[in-house]
Order: C-alpha cells, then structure tokens, then sequence
C-alpha cells in the first residue's frame, strides 16, 4: 500500500508538528508512509474567495503531485473536502467553458483516493484502537467541513473513546461554525470574532484542558481566540492526541 | 428591489454595528435556537423526509427548466377560471399595475396578506405615493409597519423585537392608522395579540380591496396558495371583493402532486408544524364572496359570513364597478364550466419577473429560484444570528438572501457586492434546505462574480460585469499566493524566511491584518517547516 502524506500549505508552514504527528502515527500502525515534496496546496483560499481560475492551477498541480498513490491521507478535513467536493467541480467548469476535460480528469482520478486522516484510520486501515494514551481531559469540536461536506460522523469520537487515559467533555452547540471561514475571518472580522468568542466560552464552560479538532485553520481561529482571553485550555490536533503514546508522556 | 434599502452600508458594517448591540444579539439567538431546534424534531418524525427532499428539488428543477410552458399554462387557467392576469417585468411595472387597478376601485386604503414579493418590490411605499394606504396584517408585518422598521426575518419579520418593544410601538402607533392600543397595554403576548385582533378586526371588515403574494401557483388548475399561522391572510383572502395577487414566476409548481410534496416540507422547515393552520387556496373568480372551501376555523367561516351579510346589506356599487363585475361573471361562468372557480370577485394575478428570468439563465445561480421562503437557513446561520436581518440590506436576509438579493438585483451596488461574503460557507444552511440549495456553491460562484468579474445575463442580454471595486489588493495577493504555492521552491524559501524572522514578527498587525489580531492571537511561527524537517530526517532530495 503506497500511501502519500497531502500535509496541507497551512501545516506544512504553520503546524509541522501535526503532520509529524501524522507520521508517527501511521508508521506505528505499519503504513508506509511517503511525502510528494511537489505538493503546495488544493487552491481552496483562491476557490473559496471567489479566484476560481486562480485555483486551476493549483488543482493541476495537486492532481500530478498524488498521481500513482493508493491513497492520499490529509490531516485537514477542510482540504480534504476541497479536494473531494471542489475539484471536480472546478473541473467541470473548466470543460463547459470550452477548456477541454484535462482538468476534470485530473481532478477525478484523486478524488476517491483522498482521505481525512479519521476517515482514513476508521475506513480503510478498519481501527478506532490506536494504541495512543492521552492522560486529559478532552472536548471535541467538529469542524464544518468535516461534518457536513465529509460527513466524518463519529469517526474522531470514537478514535478518541479508545485513546487510553483520555477525559471526552461534550461540548454545548458543538456543531455549531467556530466562525473562521478562511477569508471570512478578515472580512467579516466582527461577525467572525464574535462567533469565535462564543465558541471559545463553550469550550471554557466544559472545564477540558485541550480543546481538538480535525483541522488547523479552524484551531488556529479558536486557539488564537482562547489565547487572547487569557484561556489555558489548548488547541490540539486529533493527529497529535493519537500519536501521543504512554512513552511520551514519561 | 425597493427603494427602501437603497444607501445601505455594505454587509460587513451593518453587520459589525448588530454585534454589538447586545439586546438584538440576546432576540435573535433565543428566537432562532428555539426555532431550529423546535425544526429538527418535527423533521426527525418523517422517515421518507431525505426523499421528499430530493423529489421537491427534482420538481422545482424541472419546473424550471420549462418555465415558460408553465407559466403559459397558468395564464390560460387563471384566465379561464375569470381572473385577470398581468406581466410585469420589473419592480416599477408591477407598482404601476398593481396601483392601477387599486385606482380602478376607487378605494384609498387596502389590507395586505404577508408577503415577501411585493415587500421585494417595495409596493407599499409606491402606493403611498399614490395616496393609497396599504395595511399589513400579519401580525409581526403589523409590527414592524407600526414601527416604521424594516422586517429583518423571512417568517418572523419582528424577530428582532421583544415583548417590551412591541408594546410600545402598540402604544404609541397604533392610534396613527385605525383603533388605539388599549389602555394600560401589558406585554404578555395574549394582551398584544388581542390589540393587534381587535385593531385588524375593524379593517377586515371595511376593507373593499386586499393584496397578496402566493406560495404556490399550481400550473394545471391556475389555483393560488398561501400557508399561514394566524388566519390572518384568509380574512384578507375571502372578505374583500377584489383581490390582486403579486407573485414571482418562480412560484409555479406543476400539478396538485407535486404541491402535496411542498406542503409537507414547508410547514416543518419554517415552523416546526406538521401542517400549517391555515392553507388558503383560489381559483379564478366567482360569483359570491364567500366562498373560501378549504377547512377554515368555526370563528372565521362565521366572521366571513358576518361581513358579506354586512356587505350586501350596504350594496350600492358605482357604475364602474358594476361594469367590472358583468365582465368578472362572464369570465366566471366559463371558469365554472371549466371546472371549479372560487376565488374573490374580481381576482388580478401580477406574474412578476424582476431578475428571475436572468437567475435563470445562470445555471449554477439558478437553484436559488427553487427557495420556498421556509426561512429554515436563517434559524441555523451563525452568521445570521449575530448579524440580524437588515445587515442583509433586502426582504430576503440570511443564507438565501446573500445569494438570491446578488442575482436579483445584480452585484453593483458596495452592499450588493458585498452579501456573497457574508458566510463562513459552514453549510449549515445547505443541511436544512428543504430544497437542496446549496448555498456554500452558490455563494462561491457569486463572490467569483464580484471578484473575478464575468459574463452575466441582465435584462435578458448577455452582458460582461467588471471585477468589483476593492478587490484589487486581494486579486494581486490571491495571484501573488497562487505564483508562490504553484512553484515548491519559492514556498520553501517563503516558509523559511517566516522561520528565520519569527522572533521578530509583530504581536498585532496592522491594515486587514489588524482585523486577525484584534480579536486573535496570532499563530506563531514554527523554527522549521514540515518540507524541511521531512527533507532533514528522510533524506529526500530537492522539493522538485
């Protein structure tokens, strides 16, 4: 099984820590794992922001990177929707405005492929043990993209009910918009900060020490906020949690 | 659209200016969370709901599609049933239309069925200018007229109202357009719901002439359909003589089959019922007033009948109207033999257009056209909720405005371009669309729109928009991105000049930047990218 690491643009500068993470996670559960240095980004900040043709590109460029992989597993279930829901659309578009199917192929061929790293873990490798220990208490967000686009169900809860030592808190209006939303954040930076203060009194309210999720972006939105309101409780990546082992915590 | 909204700051202002209003911010979040929630557990109840779903998509998808040939089949029913059915193009036209043939009664004052139609062409404001008052009815559209406020929810208009606020506006307006507030008003909402019936009651009962949008117009038999809480609309729908109904051309649904999928779906979207307590239809015109054949409440039937007792008692119609009226019969009488007219005396159908025909011809745009108003993406938009319904700057606020308002009126305008921006594209919205919108796609293609610029159709011509204004900065930065992400060298160098300079990056950043680090602490940046440490610990080559 070839399996490509798609660590994502924002991971990959900001969050190395979780695509090592990553690493060391697979490579514990006997995948070989491999990283295609061609990679940059799926274009969803151009796609999302209304650059479609700015994404294209992009899209070309993800799609030859992936090329020959069994699979392609991400740590970001917001790049991992953009791969799967956006590309092929970005595709089609392409081919009706007269540009050929090239695109569109290429964005075909790596969408079954392409897997959130939950998805990845619950699915094909077929384990919710992961052999991780954790010893905090933990709340969940479930970021958008994840529930609604990827349809992750319980995939992450249930990662985590196996993670020894680990505390699960429920978190009130957990499956509401933590109010990142890329661009949005900026543009609409007081709707955004206001969605993000309510989202991060929630997760206060559980008492948890960690606060984890499936994606960076949104984590980067929420622990920034909590790290403003002065909050203790750290942001932390699914990756990380499942990585951790008792031999780290010595 | 209306006038009335012209001026508007763009959304993110507005928006910005809700936040911080915390009595509005506390309205809207118990109002839409007790809805929603209220929402989910009468959706929960139908197993087949995935299904009804996709077939009422499926319906307004092919409706679409064949519009024309549906809309040619409504005009001849209604036309054969005795009404009277108009084209209007545009906002303007429909005012006139509708102005002219209030005009031909001879009456100065009519009372409205909640509508988001003609609010959407800003009909009352045009028949002020005309010297005809227009009354709502609806007991939250009463509200917000009382309070010269502009309604900010699709279902409840006066969301953002709470209980003190509308007594006080009962208080102090209501004297202004008909009977006063009782003495002594309290603010429990038996007691304002009786002000407002005992205010309402005496208009019912005057009112010659009534005006309403519809929520279906079934094609095969040219019947109007409109849903209702509050009965409020049937008295409006079976008391006056004349009644004008103002309806977009995407109302049209095929046959009675298919309108039994949307009256399941819209009553447990918009208000958690599993049926409405009002469904009113009609059917070109008749010869008598009361004949409004759907179940109705012992108290309206006998409330109808009063009026129209008190009304023949008083009849002595002028000789224009008389005229009028032999017309009607004729047309009536065929629409008998045609098999079931049953609607006011004189009916007028205003088939209105006003950028729908233009959504139509974008077929990514399009499935806008397909909204049924349940108002369900309002109740769960996050975005919503704290923004409020008049930072949206239309009658149509929330998920569906942002992407209905653009293609109606078109992206010129700084607020206009500035609503497909107005989401964090969570999805919520698409999740509870009765009818499959999906908005996030939506959305996305029109802020490509405003960013990128375009072929659109406008007035039924193909026409070349540029790229919005203020979009410069980003387009250069989005292109900069894209140079940068399109050649792994160039973002490794990238990635670790932002490593090496990390002691150095600032705490708060200014320009848009300022806008992250005013609420947020910035991440900071990592000694060495995930690149480099793969590239260190594995090994491997050059990223090329």
């Amino acid at each position: 099984m070839r399996v490509a690491l798609f660590v994502t643009c924002v991971n990959d500068t900001l969050f190395p820590r979780t695509g090592r993470a990553v690493v060391r996670l697979l490579e514990r559960l006997g995948v070989e794992v491999d990283f295609p240095p061609a990679q940059t980004c799926c274009g969803q900040p151009q796609y999302n922001s209304g650059y479609r043709h700015q994404a294209e590109p992009l899209v070309r460029r993800h799609a030859a990177a992936f090329d020959g992989y069994d699979h392609v597993v991400t740590p970001s279930a917001s790049c991992a929707a953009m791969v799967r829901d956006n590309h092929p659309r970005i595709g089609a578009r392409a081919a009706a405005e007269g540009r050929g199917r090239a695109l569109a192929d290429a964005a075909a061929a790596s969408l079954p492929r392409t897997y959130e790293l939950t998805e990845f873990l619950v699915d094909v490798l077929g384990v919710t043990d992961v052999g991780a220990y954790y010893p905090h208490t933990v709340t969940y967000h479930p970021t958008c993209h994840g529930l609604r686009v990827l349809g992750l169900g319980d995939r992450p809860r249930r990662l985590l009910e196996h993670v020894g030592g680990l505390v699960l808190r429920e978190l009130e209006g957990a499956e509401e918009c933590c109010g990142f939303g890329g661009t949005f954040a900026v543009r609409n930076a007081a709707v955004s900060a206001a969605m993000g203060a309510d989202k991060a009194r929630r997760i206060r309210a559980t008492g948890a020490g960690a606060v984890c999720m499936v994606d960076n972006s949104c984590l980067m939105h929420i622990g920034g906020t909590l790290a403003r309101l002065g909050s203790p409780v750290r942001p932390v990546h699914i990756a990380e949690i499942l990585a951790s082992t008792e031999e780290d915590v010595r | 659209m209306s006038g009335t909204y012209l001026g508007m700051p763009s959304f993110p202002r507005a928006a910005a200016a809700a936040t911080r209003d915390g009595t509005l911010r506390g309205n809207l979040r118990h109002a839409t969370h007790t809805i929603r929630d209220k929402r989910a557990r009468a959706v929960a109840e139908l197993a087949d709901w995935p299904r009804l779903r996709a077939a009422a998509a499926a319906i307004k998808e092919r409706t679409l599609r064949h519009l024309d040939h549906y809309l040619v089949q409504t005009e001849a029913a209604v036309t054969a049933a005795g009404g009277t059915v108009h084209w209007a193009a545009d906002a303007a036209e429909a005012n006139r239309i509708v102005t002219r043939l209030v005009r031909a009664t001879g009456e100065t004052e009519v009372l409205k069925v909640k509508s988001m139609t003609t609010q959407e062409i800003g009909l009352n404001e045009a028949l002020g200018r005309a010297g005809i008052t227009a009354c709502e009815t609806d007991l939250a559209e009463l509200i917000v007229q009382l309070g010269e406020d502009r309604p900010s929810h699709i279902l409840v208009p006066a969301i953002h109202r709470n209980r003190a606020e509308i007594r006080d506006i009962f208080r102090a307006r209501m004297a202004d357009w008909g009977r006063p507030a009782p003495d002594g008003l309290g603010d429990n909402p038996t007691e304002l719901a009786e002000a407002a019936r005992l205010h309402l009651r005496e208009k019912f009962l005057r009112a010659k002439v009534a005006i309403s949008g519809a929520n279906f117009m079934v094609a095969e038999t040219g019947t109007l359909v409109v849903v209702e809480s509050e009965g409020n609309g049937r008295m409006c729908l079976t008391l006056p003589e004349t009644l004008i109904s103002v309806v977009g051309i995407e109302k049209v649904v095929p046959t009675w089959r298919d309108l039994g999928v949307f009256l399941q779906l819209l009553p447990r979207s918009s208000t958690a019922e599993r049926m409405n307590p009002y469904t009113s239809m009609w059917t070109g015109t008749a010869e008598t007033a009361e004949t409004a054949e759907t179940a109705e409440t012992a108290e309206t039937a006998a409330e109808a009948r009063a009026a129209a007792e008190a009304r023949a008692a008083a009849e002595a119609r002028p000789g224009a109207r008389a005229g009028t009226r032999t017309g009607t019969e004729t047309r009536a009488e065929a629409g008998a033999r045609a098999g079931g007219a049953d609607g006011p005396r004189a009916f007028h159908l205003v088939l209105l257009d006003n950028g729908r025909t233009d959504t139509l011809a974008d077929t990514v745009g399009r499935q806008a056209l397909r909204c049924i108003r349940c108002s369900a993406c309002l109740n769960v938009c996050p975005v919503y909720e704290r923004a409020g319904g008049h930072a949206y700057g239309s009658p149509y606020p929330g998920p569906i405005g942002a992407i209905l308002t653009p293609q109606l009126r078109g992206t010129e305008s700084e607020l206009d371009a500035s609503l497909p921006f107005a989401s964090s594209l969570c999805g919520a919205c698409y999740e509870v669309c009765p009818v499959a919108i999906d908005i996030p796609e939506v959305l996305v293609h029109l802020r490509e729109r405003v960013a990128e610029g375009g072929i659109v159709t406008r007035g039924g011509k193909k026409a070349v928009i540029r790229p919005a204004r203020g979009h410069a900065a980003e387009r250069a930065a989005m292109r900069a991105a894209r140079w940068t992400l399109d050649h792994p060298a160039a973002l490794r160098t990238a990635q670790r000049i932002a490593s090496r300079t990390r002691r150095l990056h600032p705490r708060r950043l200014p320009g848009p930047g300022r806008a992250w680090t005013g609420t947020r602490a910035l991440p900071e940046v990592p000694p060495e990218s995930f690149r480099d440490w793969w590239a260190r610990t594995r090994g491997q080559g050059s990223p090329e």
